[in-house]
């Protein structure tokens, strides 16, 4: 077992090393230097060459690269120039704001797609069927970005029962009810899509199981129609229904970006198309860095979770 | 029936706790005496010599003086930690007499050494804090070649050549003196760290969320009304906007014109100032069709500039006439009148040069500082000159792109490009992107290859000359001819646009653009 954890890990290390290459050569081909955003009207190319050599952008791209390779793998990744702050502690903060958005936005799809997918599948072709696919498809259908404006001019203008934007209010406590009360609306901006999936396809998921043998005997034998439902048929519909939430996890993660531009929360998909926006090199390349690296190990724990379970894996 | 009662009165009552559990406490309005404002984006640094956008301007002007600063509504400067100050003869001495009994925020004194301490941190690459840089707009200084300590109250600055916008320069915010005991201490974090001497003091950034400044009541000018500022990062300009109607902000600035509409009535107040901005097109007069003064123009009067201002900018900006801004108003040729919407003459000066149905390509960028709607107002454009018979190609690009292929001149390349320049003399502009000396190979921005020896040489005599009237006389007799060359098309002067809430007095927007805050007031 360790044998196999420690095999999977030294896999990682090409992969993230490719990565680091791509994400180097991306920001260095394409148009515009880091320098142009920062002078704007004003760079000229001898205001450009001042800057660059200040920033360490004359040097050879091979020598840049080693540079920051270097320093990536002491901990160093470097200082954003457009917000003159470490690229670490950026990242990892806006990291974690991502995270808590889109946790959230996935635990409320799967309950809900779920819970959804199920009252609609036990009532097929009644009126709760009915609204509910109808309801479905209105979110499927509405971006989230006009879904998120929509709410804030329903909620929080006209209502005022949340704030507008941001992750924390500006005075006052930040506390649990502070944090909930900020992250409602874009937490359901971001569900409403992927929760439509989950509940189409846990429907049909469903629909397959009940139309089983067991159901039948369990429905023979007398168990309530309740507990035939959400107890045995949905249990057997989760192992279908599970690898399309792994799917919608990853959705959630990449949608966040639209969510947090319009509620102005202060993610990772944000800070990295601003940082793109500014030419902001070390932003970026750390920023996608640190979102890869989690992606790979993610998926490491997702193997070595899967091997526990099935031996043969292992081999 | 009582079932459906008891839902309904339940999720009534639950609706209710929700409202008070998550409404009330949250968004009280913002405090009395504390102005939210909603700003652009978060900020760089709080480093006046470290950073080049409006945005960040905006705060610093609150946290920090410069020796001289723009009288209030003008660009034309006024003492502020100078009280007064000398020009030798030669134009190339300025000795200073400073305020005394002036503290930085952090306690140290403001002095001579202090200034001195400012100006080589920008410029002398062996200061132990050139460092804490880079410092991009420091050549708005590079004609400083030495700056003396006098005495503890006077300080001279030196020359390499005489220099006339060196004054406005000084009041432009990379000329804000920072505490350099700060600076000493802090390092490369002054940035996070701020000290200057201005009427708020820094008290709390919290990155993406707001920077926060404080009164300070030793203000040598009077301390401020405000107890607080506080300044939030809000890129999006619809969540800008919905922030203001809910109140979550108390100033909102760069209100998008599709919004404006949003802000009639009693609760709110909208603010208008020109600034010292233009929007042009830069015509390649090297080569192709515009090579030729007459097809110039024939774009200048094909182009409805009425209908760009009012209908594509919804009235936030003004038509411009020539090359410099009005807001410049001590520099500004009163007597020139934009080029009139005249497709008719238009199409005679064409037949005229014999350029009928050339072929342009035209370079648009998507955004970018100052470029207000560019991608509209490039199609309006584009549908005005094909009415006279041009055939135009619109090539678009994203901002930083768009100046790489811009800067570098248009030749070979494209007919003509949108541009838009944000200046604080009037020197600047022209400077750098009319004369002969200025084409991209020699550094400068005239990207459209436009020369005029009288014009280069009446700005090169502005700029030696130190008295502000004979500077006018030149710049205006400069803007005539260029306004008759046309080597652009004049398009839009900007105003710049604020909302402030009913509970907001005494906020007034500044021609420089800058947000001051000191007299502002807020129950």
């Amino acid at each position: 077992m360790g044998g196999y954890i420690l095999r999977r890990l030294l896999s990682a290390v090409p992969v993230l090393l490719g990565i680091t290459v791509i994400v180097f050569l991306i920001m260095a081909l394409i148009p515009g230097d880091p320098a142009t955003a920062i002078l704007g009207s004003y760079a000229t190319p001898e205001n450009v060459a001042r800057i660059n050599r200040e920033l360490g952008l004359d040097a050879p791209l091979w020598r840049q690269y080693l540079i920051w390779l270097g320093n990536m793998l002491q901990g160093d990744f470097g200082q954003s120039f457009a917000l003159n702050r470490p690229v670490l502690d950026e990242v990892l903060e806006r990291f974690g704001a991502t995270l808590i958005l889109a946790g959230t936005a996935f635990v409320l799809c799967s309950l809900l797609g779920v819970i959804a997918g199920t009252i609609s599948a036990a009532n097929q072709y009644g009126w709760a069927d009915k609204a509910i696919t109808f309801t479905v498809l209105l979110g499927i259908s509405i971006p989230s970005f006009f879904l998120g404006m929509m709410m804030i001019l329903l909620f929080a203008v006209r209502l005022r029962w949340f704030p507008v934007s941001g992750m924390w209010p500006i005075y006052g406590a930040r506390d649990a009810a502070a944090l909930i009360s900020h992250l409602a609306m874009p937490a359901i901006a971001l569900a409403v899509v992927a929760t439509g999936v989950i509940a189409r396809l846990s429907r049909s998921a469903l629909l397959e199981v009940l139309r089983q043998d067991f159901i039948r005997t369990a429905r023979a034998k007398g168990v309530h129609e309740r507990s035939v439902i959400w107890r045995h048929a949905l249990r057997a519909a989760m192992v279908s229904i599970l690898p399309v939430l792994g799917i919608q996890a990853g959705f959630v993660l990449s949608g966040a970006v639209y969510i947090e531009i319009v509620f102005q929360w202060p993610g990772i998909g944000r800070m990295l198309v601003d940082a793109i926006l500014r030419r902001d090199i070390l932003l970026v390349q750390g920023g996608v860095i640190v979102v890869a690296a989690c992606y790979v190990f993610f998926n490491i724990i997702v193997d070595v979770a899967q091997s526990l379970l099935d031996p043969r894996i292992r081999t | 029936m009582s079932i459906g009662h008891l839902t309904r009165r339940s999720l009534l009552a639950a609706g209710t706790a929700l409202t008070m559990a998550l409404g009330a406490p949250a968004f009280a309005q913002t405090p009395p005496g504390v102005l939210v404002v909603g700003q652009i984006a978060e900020p760089k640094a709080l480093d006046p010599a470290a950073v080049t956008a409006v945005n960040d301007f905006r705060i610093l002007m609150n946290v920090y003086d410069g020796l001289v600063r723009y009288k209030d509504g003008t660009l034309e400067v006024e003492p502020a930690l100078a009280t007064d100050w000398e020009i030798s003869e030669d134009g190339t001495e300025y000795t200073f007499t400073l305020r005394e009994g002036v503290t930085f925020h952090d306690g140290s004194s403001f002095d001579a050494e202090a200034v001195k301490f400012n100006f080589d941190r920008m410029l002398d690459e062996s200061h132990p804090y050139y460092d804490t840089g880079p410092f991009p707009l420091s050549f708005f200084f590079s004609a400083i070649e030495e700056v003396e300590v006098v005495d503890p109250t006077t300080v001279k600055f030196v020359l390499n050549e005489p220099y006339a916008p060196f004054l406005s320069n000084l009041a432009y915010p990379t000329g804000l003196i920072v505490s350099p005991a700060a600076v000493e201490e802090h390092g490369s974090e002054f940035g996070r760290n701020p000290s200057g001497t201005g009427p708020f003091k820094f008290a709390e950034w919290r990155p993406n969320e707001a920077v926060v400044v404080e009164a300070n009541p030793d203000y040598w000018d009077g301390a401020p009304q405000l107890e607080a500022v506080v300044f939030r990062p809000i890129t999006d300009a619809s969540t800008r906007t919905a922030e203001m109607l809910a109140g979550g902000i108390d100033l909102m600035v760069e209100v998008p014109p599709v919004a404006l509409s949003q802000f009639e009535g009693e609760s709110y107040q909208l603010h208008e100032q020109a600034g010292p901005h233009l929007w042009f097109l830069i015509l390649n007069a090297k080569e192709g069709p515009f090579a030729d003064k007459l097809v110039r123009q024939a774009a200048n009067y094909a182009i409805d500039k009425e209908a760009i201002v009012n209908e594509v900018l919804e009235g936030t900006a003004e038509v411009a006439a020539g090359p410099t801004p009005p807001a410049f108003a001590w520099a500004y040729n009163e007597d020139l009148e934009p080029y009139p919407y005249d497709p008719e003459k238009a199409r005679e000066l064409i037949a005229e040069a014999g350029a009928e149905g050339a072929e342009l390509t035209f370079y648009v960028t998507e955004g970018g500082s100052g470029m207000l709607d560019p991608v509209a107002m490039g199609t309006a454009i584009q549908a005005d000159l094909e009415a006279v018979g041009f055939d135009v190609t619109i090539e678009t690009y994203e901002w930083n792109t768009f100046l790489g292929e811009v800067n570098p001149g248009l030749e070979g390349k494209a007919d003509m490009a949108e541009m838009a320049w944000m200046t604080n003399d009037p020197d600047t502009l022209p400077f750098l992107a009319l004369r002969s000396e200025a084409f991209p190979d020699q550094g400068g921005f005239n990207s459209g290859y436009y020369s005029n020896p009288k014009v280069d040489e009446l700005l090169e005599q502005a700029r030696r000359a130190t008295d502000q009237e004979e500077r006018a006389r030149l710049y205006k007799e400069m803007q005539e001819i260029v306004h008759e060359d046309a080597p652009w098309v004049f398009v839009a002067n900007w105003k710049q646009n604020a909302v402030t809430n009913d509970r907001v007095e005494n906020f007034d927007l500044q021609p420089s653009f800058f947000l001051l805050l000191d007299d502002v007031a807020k129950n």
